[in-house]
């Protein structure tokens, strides 16, 4: 729901190069959302549409040979493109804090969980000793529903299933209140039963702490069931957001229709799927104007001239595509 | 539609299967996996059966035994009427049987060119002569959307779902009857997932093939069978019409992963998680039903005896004549 103070965060016009041997990734163009405080907003599309990279920016995570090379990206009024690496490195400590698909590529291979979650404790809270730090770290483990909690946290990352480490991160992230927490794929390494269980654990953290949430999915479903807002990439560009019911219900980009027309769970087992023809485009020389045009069926000249921006169709509801603007594709 | 029921391509009874479990410095034998832990099911010819099931619950393990690949300690495999050498000797039913692997990165040769991965086994098989070969292949190759131009390149050229197309027509030429597809499009995009899935059903038609459907996409799996298998633990736990299972399922674990599934259509209706704890491994495995250790029914008998796959009863609606339970408390229709 939208407030009248100024946003969480705020990207704007981000983009994203890599410089490399065959050439420049055109990785990102043009990105721009807002993310209001207490909000959670679904980050969907296709695998290199540049979802992840996106997360890795908010946190200036973005590594050569890939470099920031235009935009904004405020939070709570701060531009952070522009600020010093130590006070972003407070800013990801304490303010943003990040899960990913691979739990166990975040944690400390060879320190045991408990540890780990206790010097978070530490780093958070001088005031505490080792043993209350650790003893407290227990204590969190139970809450993220780990069951014997003092015997795992003697335990390795190696040693824990996915759905435990999940819980692990999801403990850390407890620790630190996050005002903004990004999760990339959470679940999509999960069998669905433990995705479940992830899920309910952290829509209700997430409303104890009230944190902002950008939640990464390939999964519709997923960002359906979790999220207030979807954002819609294709191809480095954002085509389509607004509120989950608006999109889902009514999608205005022929991309957002066409993607869930793919889906088996939107049709009878008589009917052949329905499938977006062509590829994704290459992102070393992306189409001129709307990325989308080489296989989108309703495209006209004016969509291979120029870039669609982002045009209202309903409330707080917005797609890139010219269907919607003033004189159309013609 | 009704069939006979000598119509049955391929059997399986009380199939188990064992890996050791090493350990140590010796790698001394320290417990054994029950992969497949006496798995029976049967499937008719032309139909697409499903297999779903976590992680680990046996799934690969089960297509790998119907080709010889995996260490059959018990149960028999009667395929088209004839029963396979436990001892994976399958040379006479090796082309009949085809297994396609989810990641097509990974199942082609790197450096052989597609005309060759096509078709190698055309020759091997003694199928065609060396003159017919790239004729046929390349017939295969139309067939799935592939042309003359994609002959001479080499798998890393493709992507995911051009690969995908590359194993099937591999597997295609050599005439099988059933084939067996682990996971076959869950490393490929949902945009080509969808143009997989409709060739899948278009070959399935047009060639008379059967196909055992393996994938942890219960959406997928509803759309492309006719009848499915629900696994927990190297055991089927319920098995039937794809539309029984999906709409009166009987087995607690089964209900709880319909439960557990997040829908686009029925968005916010998920149902708080529908079962805690993990899946227990399949070392050594306690005796009494699978699901026990996890179960929100679980009664001692529960512990004891592990529930035979029996015929769904108490269905008012009917549950289909093939639907199939194992549990000594079913979840009947309209109960919780
Ligand atoms: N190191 C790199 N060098 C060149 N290009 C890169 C590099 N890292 C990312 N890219 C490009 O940036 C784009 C965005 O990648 P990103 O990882 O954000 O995709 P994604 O949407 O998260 O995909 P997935 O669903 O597969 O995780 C991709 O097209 C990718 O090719
Ligand atoms: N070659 C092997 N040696 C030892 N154990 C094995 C071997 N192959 C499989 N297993 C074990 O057998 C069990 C069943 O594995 P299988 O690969 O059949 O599961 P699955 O249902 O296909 O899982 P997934 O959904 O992850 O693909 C697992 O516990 C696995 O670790
Ligand atoms: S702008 Fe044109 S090409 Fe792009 S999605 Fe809209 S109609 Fe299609
Ligand atoms: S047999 Fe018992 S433990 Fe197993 S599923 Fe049925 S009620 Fe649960
Ligand atoms: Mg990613
Ligand atoms: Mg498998």
């Amino acid at each position: 729901m939208a407030t009248a103070s100024p946003p969480l965060l705020a990207v704007e016009d981000l983009q994203i190069r890599f410089h490399t041997l065959r050439g420049v990734v055109h990785a990102l163009d043009g990105v721009s959302f807002e993310i209001a405080r207490g909000e959670s907003i679904g980050l969907v599309g296709e695998t290199g549409c540049g979802k992840s990279i996106t997360a890795r920016a908010i946190l200036r995570l973005v590594d050569p040979p890939g470099r920031i090379t235009a935009g904004s990206i405020r939070f709570e009024g701060t531009e952070l493109l522009t600020l010093d690496r130590r006070a972003m490195r407070t800013i990801r400590g304490q303010k943003i804090s990040m899960i990913m698909q691979e739990p166990k590529v975040s944690l400390n291979p060879v320190m045991r969980i408990g540890r780990q979650v206790a010097e978070t404790l530490l780093i958070h809270d001088r005031s505490l000793s080792h043993r209350q730090a650790e003893a407290k770290a227990r204590d969190m483990l139970g809450s993220v529903s780990i069951p014997d909690p003092a015997r795992m946290a003697q335990r390795y990352p190696h040693e824990l299933s996915g759905g435990m480490a999940q819980r692990v991160m999801i403990a850390m992230m407890l620790v630190t209140r996050p005002r903004l927490l990004i999760a990339d794929e959470p679940t999509s390494a999960l069998d669905v039963t433990i995705q479940a269980q992830i899920l309910d654990l952290m829509t209700d953290l997430i409303a104890e702490i009230g944190s902002s949430v950008l939640m990464i999915s390939h999964d519709l479903a997923v960002v359906a069931e979790t999220c207030d807002r979807v954002i819609v990439m294709y191809a480095g560009t954002v085509v389509e957001s607004g509120t989950v019911d608006a999109v889902l219900d009514e999608p205005s980009h022929p991309y957002t229709r066409g993607l869930l027309n793919t889906l088996p769970d939107q049709v009878d087992p008589d009917r052949p799927l329905q499938s977006i023809p062509g590829n994704v485009p290459s992102l070393l020389a992306p189409p001129v104007g709307c990325r989308f045009a080489p296989r989108c069926p309703e495209a006209g000249p004016r969509c291979r001239r120029e870039t669609p921006a982002a045009y209202d169709v309903g409330a707080g509801h917005v797609a890139a595509c010219f269907l919607h603007a003033d004189g159309g594709v013609a | 539609m009704t069939r006979p029921a000598d119509d049955l391509l391929l059997e399986v009874r009380d199939l188990h299967v064992d890996y050791p479990l090493r350990g140590g410095l010796l790698q001394r034998r320290r417990g054994t996996i029950k992969a497949l832990n006496g798995v029976s099911l049967s499937l008719r010819r032309g139909e697409i059966y499903g297999l779903v099931g976590e992680s680990g619950c046996g799934k690969t393990t089960l297509g790998r035994a119907l080709v010889g690949l995996a260490p059959q300690a018990g149960g028999e495999i009667t395929f088209d009427g004839v029963r396979l050498p436990a001892d994976g000797r399958r040379d006479r039913f090796a082309r009949k049987i085809q297994l396609i692997f989810q990641d097509p990165y990974a199942s082609l040769h790197p450096r052989k060119p597609v005309r060759e991965l096509v078709g190698e086994g055309l020759l091997i098989n003694g199928l065609a002569s060396a003159d017919e070969v790239d004729g046929r292949s390349l017939a295969m190759l139309e067939r799935v959307g592939l042309n003359a131009e994609h002959l001479y390149r080499y798998a890393h050229e493709f992507s995911g779902g051009q690969r995908q197309r590359i194993a099937l027509a591999r597997a295609l030429v050599l005439h099988p009857q059933l084939i067996v597809l682990d996971e076959p499009t869950s490393a490929l995009d949902v945009s080509v997932q969808a143009q997989t899935l409709n060739l899948l059903k278009e070959l399935r038609r047009e060639l008379g093939l059967t196909y055992l459907f393996i994938s942890h996409d219960l959406g997928v799996v509803r759309y492309m069978s006719q009848r499915m298998a629900v696994m927990y633990l190297g055991h089927i736990v319920e098995e039937g019409e794809t539309e029984t299972i999906f709409e009166r399922p009987q087995h607690p674990y089964t209900r709880s992963l319909l439960a557990s599934l997040p829908s686009i259509r029925h968005r916010k209706q998920r149902h708080k998680a529908a079962l805690q704890g993990d899946p227990p491994t399949p070392i050594d495995p306690p005796p009494g039903c699978p699901f026990a250790g996890r179960c929100p029914k679980t009664q001692p008998i529960c512990r004891e005896q592990n529930p035979a796959l029996a015929p769904a009863v108490g269905d008012p609606a009917g549950g289909g004549r093939d639907h199939r339970v194992a549990c000594y408390f079913p979840d009947l229709p309209g109960e919780g």
